[in-house]
C-alpha cells in the first residue's frame, strides 16, 4: 500500500471548520442518537406547527409554543424559532428533543464555521448543512422520531429573505413565498395560501403569520392557541437586512386579540 | 547502535528557549487593554486577511504573536475545545482560565518534547458578564507553557517589555474605547520609527454592552474615528 505523505493530511482534513466533523471524530459520543421502539415513538413529546412567510423586507418566522405527546401536552411553553445566526434562523418541528438538539447543533456548525474561517457560510451553505442534518437523522426518523425543520434567512447577496422546506431525508426545496412545517402545517399553509400578498409590509405579514398559527390551532388538536389565560403567546421572530430581530411579546399579544375579537363577531369562528 | 550525543538537560532547555525567544522578537507586538466597556485587543498587522486576533466564545478572545502557522493551529485548537465544551454543557461552562491552562498545557509538552518548540506567545482574554463577582480575565501563555494572569493590559511579542513599561506609566482605570485605542497605538510606536496608522493595525473588542457574542472587529471607517484622524 503506497502510503500518503504527511503533509498531505491538512488539505484532506476538511473537519477544520465543521464542528459535525470534529464531533464525529473527536467526540461520537456527542452526537444525538437515540434507540428507541417504534411504538414507544408516539409517547415522545413533538413539536407542532411553525411557519415562515416572505415580506417586502425579508422574512418572518412564527411557531406556536406547544409540544404535543400523544393526547397530551407535553408543554405550553416550547420555543420553536431558533435564531441560527444574525441572518438565519431554524424553526423545528417533528420530534422534540432531537429537534431542541439539532437546532443547536446547527447553530453551533454555523458559528464555528464563521469563527475558524473569519467569514459567514453563504445562506446556500448553511441551507445544505441543515439538509445533511436532517440526513444524519434519518436513522431516528425510521424509528418514528423525525425532525423537519424550515430554514429561513436573509441573504446579503442578493438582499432578499429566502426560505427553505426540507424532507425526512434531508432533500432540500426552497420555496418563495411561505411555508409551514408540522402537524397543524397543513391547516397553516392553507391559510397562508389565501391571505398572502406579494410585497406586504411587516406589520401584514405579521398579521397573516399569526393568523395562520390560529387558524392550525383551530382544526390541528396537536396546536396551541394563544393561550390569554396563562399569558402564552406564538413565538415571531423577523430577519431582514438589520438581522435576525425578536417581536416583543406585547405586540404579538395584541395581535392576537385584535384577530380572535374578529373572530368572535364574525359568528363563525372565522 | 551509536551513542546519541550527550547534551545536558539544561542546555538544551536554555537553547530551546533561545530559539523560541528569537524567533517572537522578530514578530510585530499585540497589546490589550482594559477600558470601561470592556477589554480592547490591538495588533500591528499590515494584513487584513491573516488575523492575530481572533473571536474564540461569547466572551473570550484570542491573540497570538510569532509564527503564523502556530498561533493559528493553536487559536483553531482553542475555538474547538471551547465549542466542544459549550455543546456538551451550556455556553456559561466555557471559560477562559480552563482554556489557557490548555494552551499552557500544551505548549509547555510541545517546549518539553518536541524537538523544535513552537516560536509563539497567545492570551486569552474574558470580559466580565456583568454578573455579580465577575471579572475581565487576561492570561499570557509564553512559548514553554507559562502563564501568567495579567491585570488593567499586558503586551507580547517583538519589544513587549517597553511597551508594558508604556503602558505601566500611562494607564489608568475607566478609559473610554478611544482612549484606550490611541493609548494602544501610542504605546506600540514607542518601538517604531514610523507611526502607526489605522492601515497597520488590526483591532477586536470584547463589548460588554454587545449582546452573546461580545466579540467585534473594528476596522475602516470607526476605526479612523477612534484614532481620531478622520479627515
Amino acid at each position: 500500500m503506497n502510503e500518503q505523505p504527511r503533509w498531505l493530511n491538512v488539505f484532506n482534513d476538511l473537519s477544520t471548520s465543521s464542528f459535525v466533523d470534529v464531533l464525529r471524530r473527536d467526540h461520537p459520543h456527542l452526537l444525538p442518537e437515540v434507540r428507541l421502539r417504534p411504538e414507544d415513538a408516539a409517547a415522545v413529546p413533538h413539536g407542532t406547527t411553525v411557519l415562515a412567510v416572505s415580506y417586502r423586507d425579508g422574512v418572518i418566522m412564527a411557531g406556536d409554543r406547544q409540544a404535543t405527546a400523544g393526547y397530551q401536552v407535553a408543554s405550553r411553553r416550547i420555543e420553536k424559532i431558533f435564531k441560527a445566526d444574525d441572518f438565519s434562523g431554524v424553526g423545528i418541528a417533528g420530534a422534540a428533543g432531537p429537534a431542541v438538539e439539532m437546532a443547536k447543533l446547527f447553530q453551533t456548525e454555523v458559528e464555528h464555521y464563521e469563527k475558524v474561517e473569519g467569514d459567514n457560510l453563504s445562506l446556500e451553505g448553511k441551507a445544505n448543512k441543515l439538509g445533511q442534518m436532517i440526513r444524519m437523522n434519518l436513522p431516528m426518523a425510521m424509528q418514528g422520531l423525525a425532525v423537519v425543520p424550515i430554514f429561513a434567512g436573509f441573504d446579503a447577496k442578493s438582499a432578499v429573505g429566502r426560505l427553505f422546506k426540507y424532507d425526512v431525508t434531508g432533500g432540500k426545496y426552497e420555496e418563495t413565498n411561505f411555508e409551514a412545517q408540522g402537524s397543524g402545517s397543513k391547516d397553516a399553509r392553507d391559510s397562508l395560501k389565501k391571505l398572502w400578498k406579494k410585497d406586504m409590509t411587516r406589520d401584514e405579514a405579521l398579521r397573516v403569520a399569526i393568523e395562520a398559527l390560529i387558524d392550525a390551532a383551530d382544526e390541528d388538536v396537536g396546536t396551541g392557541g394563544p393561550d390569554f389565560i396563562r399569558g402564552i403567546f406564538p413565538t415571531v421572530r423577523t430577519i431582514d437586512k438589520n438581522g435576525f430581530g425578536d417581536v416583543p411579546e406585547a405586540e404579538v399579544r395584541k395581535l392576537c386579540e385584535e384577530i380572535v375579537t374578529v373572530r368572535t363577531n364574525s359568528g363563525n369562528g372565522a | 547502535m551509536p551513542l546519541p550525543y550527550y547534551v545536558s538537560p539544561e542546555q538544551m532547555m536554555k537553547d530551546k528557549a533561545e530559539y523560541a525567544r528569537k524567533g517572537i522578537a522578530r514578530g510585530r507586538s499585540i497589546v490589550t487593554i482594559e477600558y470601561g466597556e470592556g477589554i480592547l485587543l490591538l495588533a500591528e498587522n499590515p494584513s487584513s486577511l491573516l488575523h492575530k486576533i481572533s473571536e474564540v466564545y461569547d466572551r473570550i478572545a484570542f491573540a497570538g504573536v510569532g509564527k503564523y502557522n502556530e498561533f493559528e493551529n493553536l487559536r483553531i485548537a482553542g475555538i474547538r475545545h471551547a465549542d466542544v465544551k459549550g455543546y456538551s454543557y451550556s455556553r456559561g461552562d466555557v471559560t477562559a482560565r480552563a482554556l489557557a491552562n490548555a494552551y499552557s498545557q500544551a505548549l509547555g509538552n510541545i517546549f518539553t518534547q518536541d524537538i523544535k518548540p513552537f516560536e509563539v506567545e497567545v492570551l486569552v482574554a474574558e470580559v466580565a458578564d456583568g454578573n455579580h463577582g465577575s471579572k475581565n480575565e487576561i492570561y499570557h501563555i509564553l512559548y514553554d507553557g507559562t502563564i501568567e494572569d495579567e491585570h488593567n493590559y499586558a503586551a507580547m511579542g517583538g519589544q513587549a517589555d517597553e511597551i508594558r513599561r508604556f503602558l505601566k506609566e500611562h494607564y489608568r482605570e475607566g478609559l473610554s474605547l478611544a482612549e484606550a485605542v490611541q493609548l494602544g497605538v501610542r504605546s506600540l510606536n514607542v518601538t517604531q520609527n514610523k507611526t502607526l496608522t489605522a492601515k497597520d493595525l488590526e483591532v477586536g473588542v470584547l463589548d460588554r454592552t454587545k449582546t452573546r457574542r461580545k466579540f467585534r472587529r473594528v476596522g475602516g471607517e470607526s476605526l479612523a474615528q477612534l484614532l481620531g484622524t478622520t479627515s
